[in-house]
C-alpha cells in the first residue's frame, strides 16, 4: 500500500549557507541544492516553492544566475507570516524547497533584439537572472536597457549589481525612486514614462516587466504607444498559489492557472483579463 | 463523453443475485462503497451488502431542496444524485500529506502512506463516471500526478448503474454525459422491474468486470431485455428535469464578464460553498502546515477548499476576488467555459447537486440562460 510514486507536494530540505539584508524589509537567502537530489536546473524567471518548518509555503523566483545553479539565491520582501518567518532564519537553518516551477522569460526568443527590462521593487528579483544571462550572452544580443523604480533610494535592491551594471558601456540603466532622500542625485518619479525614452528599435525589441500589476499595466500601455507587439512583451503575473502544480486551483485566472501557464506571459495571451476587475 | 465501446454480451442478473456479486467483490479483497440512507438522505458510505443500499427509497429534489421518502418500490436504484459523490473516496476532504520531523539543524520530511483499501464504487450514475474522468485529467493528466488519487483511482472497481429515471434537477443529455454509461466502468447494469421479475441487465466494460462476471455464470440477456433497455434509456434521455443549452457557451460566458446578472445573483448568493463541495469535478484544495505542541513535528494537510471563501484568492494584503458576484461569476465561468480551455471538456456533468443543496436554491442552467438570453456581445 505504499505510495510507489512521491508526491509532488513532497519537501526537500536545504541549508542556507549565507543570509544577506537587501534593505530595510527585504533579503536574500543563500541555499544550497542538496547532492542527493542530483543536479539543480531552472531557467531565468521560474519559481520554487519554499517552506518554512511548521509556518506555511509560499512561491518565491529564483534569484541568482541560472548558469550557476550550484546555488541559488531567494530574494524576499517581509509581507505577512510565511516572508517573515523566512527573514528570521540564519546561516546553517534549513528550509524546504519544491521546485522549479513555471514559465521563464523569453531569453532565446530575445536574441538578435534590443531587450528593454522593466522592474518595479521588489520585481527585479524575478528578472535578476534574466539580466544576469543578457550580459553573458552579451554578443547574443542588440541593447540591453534596464529600467528600475525603487520607492525610495534605501530601499533599492541588488545595489552592488546596480553599481557595476551602471559603469557598463553595454548595459544602459536607469533608476527612478518616487520619493528622494538627501544624497539622491538620480531621477525621481515613477518609473513608467522612461520607457518612452529609452534607446530601443519598437520593431525589433522584446520588454520584459515585472512589479506591482498596476505599474505592468502601466508599462505595458507606454510599450504599446511606443509600437512595441503584443506578443513581445513579457509580464511575471502573481497569484496566491497552494501547490505551484495546477491542481489546487488558487492561482487561476480566468483559463490560465499562473503557476504552469504562467508566471511570466506573453501579453497577447493575457491582454483581455488585465485591468478588469476580480477576474 | 466517449463512444460506448463495451463488446462484451450482455447478461441477466436476477435482483435476488445481487449480493452474489457484492460478495464476490469482497472476496476479491474490495471495500464496497455504495448509496445508502444516513440522516435523511441518500449518502456513500462503506455498506456490507444489498441490504445497505436504499430500497424502496427515494426523494425528490428542488432548487434549495431534497426529501427523501419512501415509495415502496423493491427497486434498488431509484433515486439520482444526493449529496456525496465518489470524489470524497478518491480525493479525500482531508488527507495528510507528509510529516516532518526536526533533525540537528534541518528536518526530514516523511511521506505519508496513503492506507486506502481497494473500492469498489457501486451504484456510479454515468454523470458521476464522467466527472472522475474528468478528475483524472486534474490529478493525473498533466506533467504532475497525486500519487494518492493515482493509486485509490486504480485500484478501484466501478459498477455503473445507467440512469433509468432522471431526477427532476438532471441535465445529463445537456451535457452529454448519460443517461447511459458509455465507458470507463468495469460493470454496468441497468434494473429492469416488470410485474413478473426484477433483474439488473449486466454488461462488462474491462477485463477486470469480465472475469468477475464470468465467474457468476449468469444467463445471456435476450432481445426482448436488451429492447426493454433501449426504451429505458431512450426514455430517461427525454425525461430529464432541467436543460442547459451548451451551443457556443463558453464564449458566451467569457463575452458577458461584466454581465448586470452578475451582480443579481450575488443579492442572493451567501458565498457559502455548498455548491463547491457537493460538485463532482470541482478539485479545489488548500494546504495546512501545522506543528505539534513541542515545534519538533510538522505535518502538511491537504484539505478541500473553495473559490467561494475569502482566503481563496488572497494576496499582496487584498483578495483578488473580494466580491460575491466575481466569486459566482467564477464559478459558473469555470465550470461552463474556462474548464474548456483547461481540460478539453465542461467541468460540468449535469448532476444537479449544485441545485439541490444551494440554500437559496440558485440554479446554474437558469443563471447560464439568463445570461445567454440578454447577451451583451451576441455574435
Ligand atoms: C510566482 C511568484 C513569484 C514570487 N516571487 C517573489 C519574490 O521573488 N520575492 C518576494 O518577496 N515575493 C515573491 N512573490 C510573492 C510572495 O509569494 C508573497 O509575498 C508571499 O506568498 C506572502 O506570504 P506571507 O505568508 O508572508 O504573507 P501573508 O499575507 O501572511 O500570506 C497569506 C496567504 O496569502 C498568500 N499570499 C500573500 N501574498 C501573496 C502574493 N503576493 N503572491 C502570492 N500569494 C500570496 C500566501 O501564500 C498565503 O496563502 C511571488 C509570488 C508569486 C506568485
Ligand atoms: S456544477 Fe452542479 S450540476 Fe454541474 S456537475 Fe457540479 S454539482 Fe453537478
Ligand atoms: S450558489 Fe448557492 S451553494 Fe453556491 S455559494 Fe452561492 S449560496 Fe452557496
Ligand atoms: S498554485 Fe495550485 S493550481 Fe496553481
Amino acid at each position: 500500500m505504499i505510495a510507489a510514486l512521491a508526491s509532488p507536494m513532497l519537501t526537500t530540505p536545504w541549508p542556507i549557507i549565507k543570509t544577506h539584508r537587501e534593505n530595510s524589509d527585504t533579503f536574500t537567502l543563500e541555499l544550497e541544492p542538496p547532492e542527493s537530489n542530483g543536479p539543480f536546473a531552472f531557467k531565468p524567471g521560474q519559481f520554487n516553492m519554499l517552506y518554512v518548518f511548521g509556518v506555511g509555503e509560499i512561491p518565491i523566483s529564483i534569484s541568482s544566475d541560472a548558469g550557476n545553479p550550484e546555488t541559488i539565491l531567494h530574494t524576499t520582501r517581509k509581507v505577512g507570516t510565511v516572508t517573515n518567518a523566512l527573514g528570521e532564519l540564519r546561516t546553517g537553518d534549513s528550509i524546504g524547497i519544491r521546485g522549479p516551477f513555471g514559465t521563464n522569460w523569453p531569453v532565446e526568443e530575445a536574441v538578435g533584439k534590443d531587450v528593454v527590462i522593466v522592474a518595479g521593487g521588489i520585481g527585479l528579483a524575478p528578472l535578476r537572472p534574466a539580466l544576469l544571462h543578457l550580459l553573458e550572452h552579451r554578443r547574443q544580443y542588440k541593447n540591453v536597457i534596464l529600467l528600475y523604480g525603487s520607492r525610495t533610494p534605501e530601499e533599492m535592491l541588488f545595489r552592488k549589481d546596480l553599481e557595476k551594471w551602471s559603469s557598463q558601456l553595454d548595459i544602459q540603466v536607469y533608476v527612478t525612486v518616487d520619493r528622494a532622500t538627501r544624497s539622491w542625485r538620480g531621477m525621481v518619479g515613477v518609473v513608467t514614462p522612461l520607457v518612452h525614452r529609452a534607446p530601443f528599435d519598437r520593431k525589433n525589441a522584446v520588454a520584459m516587466v515585472c512589479g506591482p500589476e498596476i505599474m505592468m499595466r502601466y508599462a505595458t500601455e507606454e510599450l504599446q504607444r511606443r509600437g512595441v507587439p503584443d506578443d513581445m512583451i513579457y509580464l511575471s503575473m502573481e497569484r496566491n498559489m497552494k501547490c505551484a502544480i495546477g491542481m489546487c486551483g488558487h492561482c487561476q485566472y480566468s483559463s490560465e492557472f499562473i503557476c504552469k501557464d504562467g508566471p511570466v506571459f506573453s501579453y497577447d495571451r493575457i491582454a483581455h483579463l488585465m485591468g478588469k476587475n476580480e477576474v | 463523453m466517449g463512444e460506448a465501446i463495451s463488446n462484451y454480451a450482455k447478461r441477466i442478473l436476477p435482483s435476488t443475485d445481487l449480493d452474489r456479486l457484492l460478495e464476490a467483490l469482497q472476496q476479491k479483497g474490495y471495500t464496497l462503497v455504495g448509496p445508502t440512507v444516513r440522516e435523511n438522505a441518500i449518502v456513500l458510505e462503506e455498506i456490507e451488502g444489498a441490504e445497505d443500499l436504499p430500497v424502496g427509497w427515494t426523494e425528490t429534489q428542488e432548487a434549495g431542496s431534497y426529501k427523501l421518502s419512501r415509495n415502496g418500490s423493491e427497486e434498488y436504484f431509484d433515486f439520482a444524485s444526493g449529496p456525496h459523490s465518489f470524489k470524497k473516496y478518491l480525493f479525500p476532504p482531508r488527507l495528510k500529506l507528509w510529516q516532518a520531523k526536526r533533525h540537528r539543524a534541518g528536518f526530514k520530511v516523511e511521506q505519508e502512506n496513503d492506507q486506502a483499501p481497494s473500492y469498489a464504487f457501486i451504484g456510479v450514475r454515468s454523470c458521476d463516471l464522467c466527472a472522475i474522468e474528468i478528475q483524472d485529467k486534474v490529478f493525473m493528466g498533466d506533467s504532475y500526478v497525486d500519487p494518492v488519487y493515482k493509486e485509490r483511482r486504480e485500484k478501484a472497481f466501478i459498477l455503473a448503474v445507467n440512469c433509468t429515471k432522471p431526477g427532476n434537477l438532471c441535465f445529463c443529455s445537456s451535457m452529454d454525459t448519460g443517461p447511459k454509461a458509455k465507458s470507463g466502468y468495469d460493470l454496468a447494469v441497468t434494473e429492469q422491474l416488470k410485474e413478473s421479475e426484477h433483474v439488473f441487465l449486466i454488461q462488462a466494460g474491462s477485463e477486470k468486470g469480465h472475469e468477475l462476471l464470468e465467474a457468476l455464470e449468469l444467463a445471456d440477456a435476450d432481445e426482448g431485455a436488451v429492447e426493454f433497455e433501449n426504451k429505458q434509456l431512450e426514455d430517461a434521455a427525454t425525461s430529464m428535469g432541467r436543460f442547459l443549452d451548451t451551443h457556443k457557451l463558453p464564449s458566451v460566458l467569457k463575452n458577458n464578464f461584466e454581465h448586470p446578472r452578475w451582480e443579481q445573483i450575488a443579492d442572493r448568493c451567501l458565498s457559502c460553498a455548498n455548491c463547491t463541495l457537493v460538485c463532482p469535478t470541482c478539485f479545489c484544495h488548500t494546504v495546512e502546515d501545522t506543528t505539534d505542541l513541542t515545534g519538533d513535528v510538522a505535518e502538511r494537510w491537504r484539505q478541500w477548499d473553495s473559490c467561494f471563501t475569502g482566503d481563496f484568492t488572497y494576496f499582496a494584503g487584498g483578495s483578488a476576488r473580494a466580491s460575491t458576484k466575481s466569486r459566482y461569476r467564477q464559478w459558473l465561468t469555470h465550470k461552463l467555459s474556462t474548464w474548456t480551455d483547461q481540460f478539453g471538456t465542461f467541468g460540468c456533468v449535469g448532476c444537479g447537486r449544485c441545485i439541490a443543496w444551494c440554500p437559496v436554491g440558485i440554479d446554474l442552467t437558469e443563471e447560464a440562460a439568463a445570461i445567454r438570453a440578454t447577451d451583451l456581445v451576441s455574435d
